[in-house]
């Protein structure tokens, strides 16, 4: 399977400003996004997960080692905009990326920059808001829709791009439960149906579980990395790194504490109810 | 004993007499007794937001009225302005509302304009800093150079230093990671037991009003739809989520053992399902 | 509340009306405002003000909205309209009070004056109400086009105008909060001498600068990783195109347009 993104030794520092030293963010990372994947990368308040979100489409360039993307290397600047149409980026506030004051026309902006002919950006929007869910509001203004409308229609705003790659960097900090779920629901759909490879960055436990791969990046390295039953299991590194694992995880890791000797890798309440229910039946027969 | 805050049948419209009038908030009553830690939970436009603005008098009830210690908030202008400091209201990011030089300067704006003298002003700012773990170097610094989770806690001491009958909060963690959030949540703690307080938080996370709260208040479409202990409000899982609202997850799990037809008490924090599952494995050793 | 300020006043619809191009729109304001000081005389004002009628009549937007966006400028008509009446000499003397001196034919200009000011302000109302300012925005790109030729920016002049446009109601809404949560720490906006006044307004503005420099930076890092590279380059999902409907329009003002000015030159 090809690689969609591939960092290999990847330093980057801050430059300081005046006589403070700069800030050292990644001495030496190495962290592959294959085509296709959903990879989730979690972490603590500067642990620099944003910070790697920006290299993925040449915000932000290696003071070291390489970031490749699509194949592309992008500390080369004939390669940005290249780069760029293969990877759209979601980020945290939702109001700071809306740049039109009607829905269509925020989400044309794109295609319209890469000088697509008219008829082609219409269909283009069309399908995009469709895909969103969000397509029966395209004349309304941005600033009147919900957090998770707002951002539905960022994302649509990428689609629209037609791209192999979306960054989404705390696509959900600032939304409510309900807007969390439509957010994380188009992004799941995204990655199912059209096959787009997708990198979520988040510190919300329950929505890295929904990804196949989690990455924990802990002051600019990896901590861990697999699919989510095999990170959540590890509790104590979790704890240690200031994070929590999905609550159904940290009940039977309590649970195991007082006698239970229950599997780590249940992330949802009904999977997690048949696992002590098995114990507690399997204590019985015995 | 009168109660320290009691809404009487709250009601607001925005932009009333206009094509865009919206009715935020109707007939809307509860009241807050001295001490307690009130969950205030409901979705986005609920009217969760502009409910917490009458209680400090930011906004004026169209219907209804808001009694501190048995007094209405807007009988005369001097009680109205002394509501705003007995009530603390801490907004949404109140990190953004931060605008003085030094972070001392910053949290001493509010004990300022109640008209206190220096020394007075000085002790508050001590004493605010102090609950929220700023240190006395931070204080010293510009609010823009501390991190996002320090500049939260320094705007949330702000309202402390005040020393507020009641604090209520709208979404403290909002945006935070899981370490930040423990620190807010923590720092508000240690504020209701050093001055015990009264607090009221406004917040989507089920797992912290279970932990924390005394008693839940549910907003729904502009109304208080539920009332009650967490256990009682959590022991309805159903309407909650027709509500748009989240179940703790434990409480999920609990639900789903009672299907496959075990017999269990209602939980709704990770201890007490700890507790309770811990005894039955006991309880079945020892049968 | 800073909300309720309506800014961009557009009434969605679909009448002839909204569907002319806003190019034409445009244009047909700057002639009609000709043909408002073409016309002097009675005839030819009755025509001005017909033709204005009628096209509010087919744009379908209530009549109230003109008189209500008319208020703030009762102030202006009336001065104006004070100045003309007193101001104007001629030969028959109605009223004579001290130093004042009112003609009939002050009363007649007067008149005059209030009515164009009446037709100018609804007209360029009938274009706002009718147009969305994204619209106008575009409207205004295409016809200053020849421009950018002698060096006038004005593709990023229009980037510029759309972006505002589109965080003018995000940045009221921000105001508002900043005003609430300062008030919430005792800040008083309404009392005191005007010095006060205007310090109490650093708690808001500071923040708000912040805020908004914050968003500018956000935003421009979203625009990059969208692809934006200035004008050059750029197609537009929706194309100015004029229509018959455009045609017919031009038609029927210019015919307003000779119909004034023949009227004026036989004194009508």
């Amino acid at each position: 399977m090809s690689q969609a993104i591939k960092t290999e030794k990847l330093c980057f520092t801050y430059p300081g400003v005046e006589d403070t030293p700069g800030v050292a963010v990644f001495d030496g990372l190495d962290l592959t996004v294959d085509e296709g994947d959903f990879v989730a990368v979690l972490g603590g308040n500067g642990s620099g997960k944003s910070t790697l979100a920006k290299h993925f489409n040449a915000i932000l360039l290696p003071t070291g080692g390489t970031v490749w993307v699509c194949g592309l290397d992008t500390s080369r600047e004939e390669n940005l905009i290249p780069i760029r149409r293969q990877v759209g980026m979601v980020f945290q506030n939702p109001d700071n990326q809306i740049v039109a004051n009607v829905v269509e026309e925020d989400v044309a902006f794109g295609p319209e920059n890469l000088g697509i002919p008219s008829g082609e950006i219409r269909q283009r929007v069309d399908a995009a808001l469709n895909q969103v869910g969000m397509y029966a509001y395209r004349q309304h203004a941005p600033h009147l829709l919900s957090g998770g409308q707002k951002q539905r229609v960022a994302i649509a705003g990428i689609l629209a791009m037609a791209p192999k790659c979306v960054v989404l960097d705390e696509p959900t900090a600032m939304l409510d439960p309900k807007g969390r779920r439509e957010v994380l629901d188009t992004v799941l759909q995204l990655n199912r149906e059209k096959g787009i490879t997708v990198v979520l960055i988040t510190h919300h436990m329950d929505e890295a579980a929904k990804a196949k791969r989690v990455v924990i990046l802990d002051q600019g390295r990896i901590a861990a990395q697999g699919t989510p039953a095999q990170v959540f299991s590890q509790v104590d590194l979790l704890h240690s790194l200031g994070l929590a694992a999905p609550e159904t995880v940290e009940l039977c890791h309590a649970l195991n504490a007082e006698g239970y000797s229950l599997p780590l890798d249940r992330l949802d309440a009904e999977s997690c109810a048949q696992a002590i229910l098995d114990a507690i039946t399997g204590e019985e027969t015995t | 004993m009168t109660p320290l805050l009691e809404v009487q049948n709250l009601s607001h419209t925005y932009s009333a007499g206009t094509p865009f009038a919206h009715k935020a908030l109707e007939d809307v009553s509860f009241r807050v007794d001295r001490g307690e830690f009130i969950g205030v939970i409901g979705h986005t436009g609920s009217g969760k937001s502009t409910l917490m603005q009458h209680l400090n008098g930011l906004l004026k009830p169209d219907q209804g009225r808001v009694l501190l210690d048995g007094k209405d908030i807007w009988s005369d202008k001097k009680f109205t302005r002394e509501c705003r400091f007995r009530v603390g209201l801490v907004f949404q990011y109140p990190e953004y509302q931060l605008f003085e030089e030094t972070v001392y300067a910053d949290i001493a704006f509010g004990p300022k304009n109640m008209g206190l003298d220096g020394k007075e002003i000085d002790r508050r700012v001590r004493e605010a800093a102090g609950f929220v773990g700023i240190t006395d170097a931070q204080l010293n610094a510009s609010p823009f150079d501390l991190s996002g989770g320090q500049k939260r806690r320094a705007a949330i001491a702000g309202i402390v230093a005040m020393e507020p009958e009641l604090l209520i909060l709208d979404e403290p963690t909002a945006g935070l990671d899981p370490r930040g959030r423990e620190e807010i949540l923590d720092n508000i703690q240690t504020y209701r037991r050093a001055k015990n307080a009264t607090v009221m938080m406004v917040t989507h996370s089920m797992n912290d009003v279970a932990r924390l709260a005394d008693r839940l208040i549910v907003m729904s479409q502009s109304h208080l739809v539920l009332e009650g202990t967490p256990e009682e409000i959590f022991s309805d899982p159903q309407s909650l989520v027709d509500m748009g609202l989240d179940v703790p997850e434990v409480t999920r799990v609990f639900l789903a053992l009672e299907k496959r037809g075990l017999r269990l008490p209602r939980v709704y924090t990770l201890d007490q399902a700890v507790a309770a599952l811990a005894a039955l494995k006991g309880g079945a050793r020892h049968a | 509340m800073l909300k309720d300020i309506t800014l961009g006043q557009y009434f969605p619809g679909n009448s002839p009306i909204h569907r002319l191009d806003p190019r034409t729109k445009l244009i047909l304001l700057v002639v009609y405002i000709v043909i408002l000081f073409v016309a002097s005389g009675p005839v030819s004002y009755c025509l001005c003000l017909g033709f204005l009628a009628a096209c509010i009549a087919v744009s379908k937007i209530p009549p109230k909205s003109f008189l209500r966006g008319m208020k703030p400028l009762i102030f202006l008509m009336c001065f104006t309209g004070i100045m003309n009446l007193f101001f104007t000499g001629g030969e028959t003397l109605l009223v004579k009070f001290w130093i004042i001196h009112i003609y009939l034919e002050g009363v007649i200009r007067a008149v005059y004056m209030i009515l164009r000011f009446i037709a100018l302000i609804c007209a360029t109302f009938l274009l706002t109400y009718t147009t969305s300012p994204i619209a106008l925005t575009d409207a205004l790109e295409s016809l200053l086009r020849p421009l950018g030729k002698l060096g006038l920016p004005v593709h990023e002049l229009a980037m510029m105008m759309c972006i505002a446009l589109r965080f003018i109601p995000t940045l009221l809404e921000e105001t508002d909060k900043i005003m609430s949560a300062q008030k919430a720490r005792g800040a008083d906006f309404e009392t005191g001498s005007l010095i006060q006044r205007v310090k109490a307004l650093i708690p808001i503005l500071v923040p708000l600068f912040i805020s908004a420099f914050r968003r500018a930076d956000e935003l421009a890092t979203a625009m990059e990783c969208r692809c934006y590279q200035g004008g050059e380059g750029r197609t537009k999902m929706k194309q100015l195109r004029y229509g018959r409907l455009d045609a017919s329009a031009f038609a029927v003002t210019l015919a307003v347009l000779a119909g004034s000015i023949a009227l004026t030159v036989f004194g009508l």
